[in-house]
């Protein structure tokens, strides 16, 4: 009797250290992910840098120096199919910054104005319908927005402002800002309910008008995190490919205006990674690009969390 | 002589003029009310988009189009082998994502003791011996290594979903589906090339964060007295995990499967390259088949599409479609997390 319950507890013993290993194992897998596409991103992108072959016709003088040419457009040029290639990464990064910018101008306005809408004034009744609204608008793939900004939206948009090119940055930067606006309104929102409930009492008690108080108190005390939220919806603009993909128009000219169409980073690799010739110096040029991608991202989510997660520590410990 | 000082208060300060009262008001309420506009501005976003798309595609849902193939250069026809391609794509990417997903968030939450590294390097060096030091560094590595899981799980969420599709197309595609055709099939294509399980894996890993996020705020919701009476009673660490804990967390991990669903199931950049296919004759049935999948599908009609108009009528019915299915995943998901968060408030 004694000797199988001794065996019984060996048995469960062992069952525990080793369920304990392979559930350590398993949870590796992040850490493990995030250096194997760190290693095979750059695998690929390596060449651009070392092997003279690929260098002559896409180094790091092609992809962000000048060409000769009498104006910007033909300085700057992405044609990689041409007779002779021009890998000029110049308007991508344009094109990505212009539709970013258009989408942060007209996402963070509405999406922080909304956050604090729900988090200081709304009735709990709308509050109630104002947050699975957006969770929904989270949940429609960027397929379907990138869908609705090309049959319709653009339509709608070149009829009301009658833009030349039907696709162009400001058509683009519009539907983008449709998939940053939960990202903008969530962290927003967080942060502004994070805010201790005494700092408003203290305010209201002081004779402050509610109005005062949400933005002399608490849109202060929250300005941390809402900058990490608009850091992060940054973050995903720049990342996000159906949607300019289909609503950009595509076409890598390299000016300042924003009704002109433009390509994007990420739109660029997804267009073309698919035709490419493996080992090419267009190959490696998109993976290159990707590697810009996952870095750049890499870095401002890095900084979005950071504010995020030090901005918890102080209202929690702090105040 | 105390009176004085309210007697000499004018009283006509208190006396506020109505025309002030009014501006009062009129700068209170004004800004508000541009709140509440900026808010009804989002919904009625998502309205028009919604309302548009359940307009022009609900017409198109028949029998015949959710079961048959496109015809006519995808102008006419069902979708039904992208149904069939996403269904099947999410459930293997379900199968991987579930139980790594799961596996982090118990080991983060349930094996890491403690998580104050300043204070287990404190302990570390304040050990008398070398056993003594050897467990506590253990214990200071251990933390170190859920800290960086947990900035890795953080930051994996960041990842643009084009690298994802980078990465699937370099690693699993050329690097492990090339090593298997090398090692096992003399260097034949039979798994270096896109495939359902090669775009299933990258789906994996691009969803995982979801699912470690819910299993975690499920497994936070389990009180700590069920842990501690299970282990009262002599029970394994992994007896209370297995027995106790998980059973528990059920209805959160089954949310974060959901999510991970519905998200995984309108993904295109990742799949792109690592297996989904503009046409196929027929419907994926082995690992290594190509498949359809309704939101390339989308892309593909919307963007390479003949004759726009023609195939319009089927586009808006693939999108109600694909539409559709993520949003009864997503309504499942939020109505079981409701009713895990309440339980997680009645608790605290």
């Amino acid at each position: 009797m004694r000797r199988g319950a001794r065996g019984d507890d060996r048995q469960r013993l062992w069952a525990d250290r080793w369920a304990r290993r392979i559930i350590l194992a398993l949870s590796l897998t992040a850490i493990a992910t995030i250096i194997l596409i760190f290693i095979f991103i750059f695998r690929e992108a390596l060449p651009i840098l070392t092997d003279p072959t690929i260098q002559q016709e896409a180094s790091l003088r092609h992809l962000f120096h000048p060409m000769g040419g009498p104006d910007l457009a033909s300085r700057y040029m992405w044609q990689p199919i041409a007779l002779v290639p021009k890998y000029s990464l110049v308007p991508l990064i344009l094109g990505t910054l212009k539709t970013t910018l258009v989408a942060l101008l007209i996402a963070a306005p509405l999406a922080i104005a909304a956050a604090l809408y729900t988090s200081e004034f709304a009735p709990a009744r709308i509050r109630e319908a104002i947050k699975p609204a957006i969770e929904l608008l989270a949940g429609i793939p960027s397929v379907v927005l990138g869908f609705f900004a090309l049959i319709v939206m653009a339509t709608w948009m070149q009829q009301l402002f009658g833009f030349e090119t039907r696709l162009n940055a400001i058509t683009a930067g519009a539907a983008l800002a449709l998939a940053l606006i939960p990202i903008i309104y969530t962290v927003s929102e967080d942060a502004l309910n994070a805010v201790p409930h005494s700092l408003r009492e203290a305010s209201l008690a002081l004779g402050a008008t509610r109005w005062q108080t949400a933005t002399r108190v608490v849109l202060p005390a929250a300005s941390p995190g809402i900058f990490a939220s608009l850091v992060l919806g940054f973050g995903r603009a720049v990342g996000e490919t159906m949607i300019v993909l289909m609503a950009s128009g595509n076409a890598a000219i390299t000016s300042w205006r924003f009704t002109d169409s433009v390509r994007t980073l990420a739109a660029t690799i997804a267009a073309e990674l698919g035709e490419v010739v493996f080992g090419s110096p267009h190959y490696h040029v998109l993976f290159f690009i990707g590697a810009l991608l996952f870095v750049v991202t890499f870095i401002v989510n890095s900084v979005g969390i950071y504010i995020i997660h030090r901005v918890q520590h102080r209202l929690r410990g702090g105040l | 002589m105390s009176t004085e000082p309210r007697a000499a208060m004018p009283t006509s300060s208190l006396i506020v003029p109505r025309r002030v009262l009014l501006w009062e008001r009129v700068r209170e309420q004004v800004p508000i009310g541009l709140l509440a506009i900026a808010s009804a501005l989002i919904v009625a976003m998502l309205g028009i988009i919604l309302g548009n798309i359940a307009w022009n595609g609900a017409g198109q849902i028949t029998m015949e189009f959710l079961t048959t193939a496109p015809r006519a250069g995808m102008t006419e026809g069902g979708i039904f082998p992208a149904i069939f391609g996403t269904v099947a794509l999410v459930l293997l990417m379900t199968i991987a994502a579930v139980p790594i997903g799961v596996a982090t968030a118990v080991y983060l939450r349930e094996f890491v003791p403690g998580s104050n590294l300043a204070y287990a390097w404190a302990r570390a060096r304040a050990a008398r011996s070398w056993r003594e030091r050897l467990r506590e560094g253990k214990h200071v590595l251990e933390i170190l290594l859920a800290q960086a899981t947990r900035a890795a799980v953080n930051n994996l969420a960041g990842v643009p979903s084009i690298v994802f599709g980078l990465f699937g197309l370099g690693f699993f595609v050329r690097f492990v589906g090339g090593g298997i055709d090398r090692v096992f099939y003399g260097g034949e294509l039979t798994y270096g090339q896109p495939a359902i399980i090669w775009a299933a894996l990258t789906l994996a890993l691009l969803t995982l964060p979801v699912v470690i996020v819910s299993t975690d705020e499920a497994l936070r919701a389990v009180p700590r007295e069920l842990r501690e009476a299970s282990l009262a009673l002599g029970a394994t660490r992994w007896q209370t995990i297995w027995r106790i804990v998980l059973p528990e967390a059920l209805p959160g991990i089954l949310t974060g499967a959901i999510l991970a669903v519905s998200r995984g199931a309108g993904e295109v950049a990742p799949v792109l390259f690592t297996g989904a296919a503009y046409f196929l004759p027929y419907l994926p049935s082995r690992l290594n088949d190509q498949f359809m999948e309704l939101g390339y599908h989308v892309f593909i009609l919307s963007t390479q599409s003949p004759d726009v108009e023609k195939t319009k009528p089927l586009l808006y019915g693939t999108v109600l479609v694909l539409l559709a299915l993520t949003f009864a995943l997503n309504l499942v998901a939020v109505l079981i997390r409701s009713r895990v968060r309440r339980r997680l408030r009645l608790r605290t």
